[in-house]
């Protein structure tokens, strides 16, 4: 670890991705901020996993699998694309990504907010626990599958099955939406949710965008309780 | 899980240099599979008239010569072989069918990997380095070719179960998933189709069912598409024809992909990872294939 005006470097062509996390986690159980700059990624999997400090990290490059898991309260900057499962179980904090993400974006995350500035791939959202995801571009099929809570926002559009057996997750979308899965139904656009939506593009730096191009889509709730006319096929 | 890498040049000024771009985009996948690797390669198209077979021994001292002599004076055809450890390169102008017989009946441990006229596939038991550093792939020159680390589910770990798969003339598939109902397609293409499936396989039936479908005159597009409505099962395929390449992922997509093309090529890979020492991946274009869309280069599609 180099020090260079008060970030410290981090290059993974001379540092072992184990060296370099424990590293990034060096604050891991304090209220300390520090700036970690992470250089030549190289789609290393399972970078900067575990943070648990305010601290903010760059990384400048594209990252592997799981980049971010179970982020709590650190601000993690991906400049370039993230691959599968980015952020996925974040408690807190902020994840950014200036490109893509492959898939299962944010899955499980519990809260904090997932920026990706780019298109997110198939399942984005993926049971979603509580944290709001924000996506410049397109989503993949199958988003927001049993997704629980939280918010996820997608200024382009969304491919086939968008929240498949959704609970009570909100969805705004402002392109075309494929096609809505088992129990996702379209839902009306009410001043209470052009605030929340305009509020989370606002924070997300799509300040630009305007809430009232957005649809609103939720669970129908008609898979809470068993449905007793489907007794024969069990 | 298994690793797949598969890299189609589009400026012929990378063909020399291909296998020095390919070892490392085949090694960088190791952590998805160690029980075996392969590779297929394209290049130096046999003239007209003449078939190139790859063939494989598990003896390495094996007398290759016996085999192309008595190819020479039963067939009463030209032979050339090349050998790199248990693998060989026959070319010939003797008739393919009865060259075929001729070099598969001369011993029972011979198999043939491969036939065609560009095709040549290399596969062993063995880490994706040390089947890189056995065949000297960091050498070869090609036009394209695909690579797979295989993590083995659906038959042992043997040389011939390894991957890529060639079934036709000029075609490989290698395959990353598990496919639900190949006995059923086995059974369809081996009694109803005259396809022979030598391994128990399920990514062979796979490569059998494509060939069958180029043989009856769909385009290797047309013939990827087609395995949308044939297999069950989860599966990212890349396949390789003489002057084609293509993608497919199932519906799921489960199994990871990602493209990336620049002017001068076009690579696949399972992860990311393979593609950071590519020259220009900086600025390359570079996706993840959708669902149920064939994605192809070159070839007729």
């Amino acid at each position: 670890m180099n020090a260079h005006s008060n970030i410290a470097v981090i290059d993974l062509d001379d540092t072992d991705l184990t060296a370099a996390n424990q590293s990034l986690q060096s604050k891991n159980g304090t209220e300390q901020n520090a700036h970690m700059r992470v250089v030549n990624p190289r789609g290393s999997h399972a970078l900067a996993v575990g943070i648990d400090a305010p601290v903010d990290i760059e990384i400048d490059g594209n990252t592997g699998y799981f980049c971010a898991g179970m982020n709590k309260a650190a601000r993690i900057t991906v400049k370039g694309n993230a691959g599968q499962a980015v952020a996925e179980n974040m408690m807190s904090g902020e994840v950014r990504v200036t490109g893509d993400a492959s898939q299962a974006a944010g899955a499980t995350a519990h809260g904090g907010l997932l920026v990706i500035e780019g298109n997110a791939g198939s399942r984005c959202g993926i049971s979603l626990k509580g944290a709001d995801i924000v996506v410049g571009g397109d989503i993949g099929h199958m988003s927001c599958f049993m997704a629980q809570a939280g918010r996820v926002v997608v200024l382009g559009d969304a491919g086939d099955a968008l929240g498949d057996s959704l609970y009570e997750t909100r969805i705004y979308v402002r392109g075309k939406v494929k096609s809505l899965g088992a129990d996702c139904v379209e839902k009306e656009m009410r001043d209470e949710h052009r605030g929340e939506l305009a509020e989370l593009l606002q924070t997300a730096g799509f300040g630009d965008a305007d809430p009232k191009e957005f649809r609103r889509y939720g669970s129908a709730r008609n898979l809470y309780n068993f449905n007793i006319d489907n007794v024969g096929a069990y | 899980m298994c690793g797949i890498v598969g890299l189609y040049l589009k400026n012929s000024e990378f063909e020399n240099r291909f296998g020095e771009l390919f070892e490392p985009m085949l090694v960088a996948m190791t952590d998805r599979g160690e029980d075996s690797a392969g590779v297929a390669v394209y290049h130096d198209a046999v003239a007209d008239g003449f078939t190139k077979f790859t063939v494989y021994h598990p003896d390495t001292g094996f007398n290759w010569e016996a085999v192309c002599d008595r190819m020479r004076s039963d067939l009463n055809a030209t032979v050339r072989d090349a050998a790199n450890d248990t693998h060989v390169v026959i070319e010939t102008d003797g008739d393919a069918a009865a060259s075929r017989d001729l070099i598969e009946g001369f011993d029972p441990q011979i198999q043939i990997m491969s036939v065609g006229s560009a095709i040549e596939i290399y596969k062993e038991m063995d880490t994706p380095q040390a089947v890189a550093d056995r065949f000297e792939l960091a050498k070869m020159s090609a036009t394209h070719g695909v690579g797979h680390t295989r993590m083995a589910t659906e038959s042992a770990v043997t040389t011939d179960g390894s991957h890529p798969f060639s079934t036709g003339p000029d075609l490989c598939l290698v395959h990353n998933g598990s496919l639900s109902n190949h006995n059923r397609l086995r059974r369809d293409l081996t009694q109803h189709h005259d396809m022979t499936i030598r391994t128990k396989c399920d990514t062979e039936v796979a490569a059998a069912y494509v060939s069958h479908r180029l043989a009856e005159g769909r385009s290797l597009r047309e013939a990827l598409d087609d395995c949308l409505g044939a297999l069950d099962g989860f599966y990212t395929f890349v396949a390789g024809t003489r002057d084609g390449f293509a993608v497919l992922r199932d519906p799921i997509a489960c199994k990871p992909a990602v493209l990336a093309e620049t002017d001068d090529y076009v690579a696949f890979a399972s992860e990311y990872r393979a593609f950071v020492d590519l020259p220009g991946i900086e600025n390359a274009r570079v996706w993840e294939p959708e669902p149920a869309v064939v994605y192809s280069w070159g070839g007729e599609a």
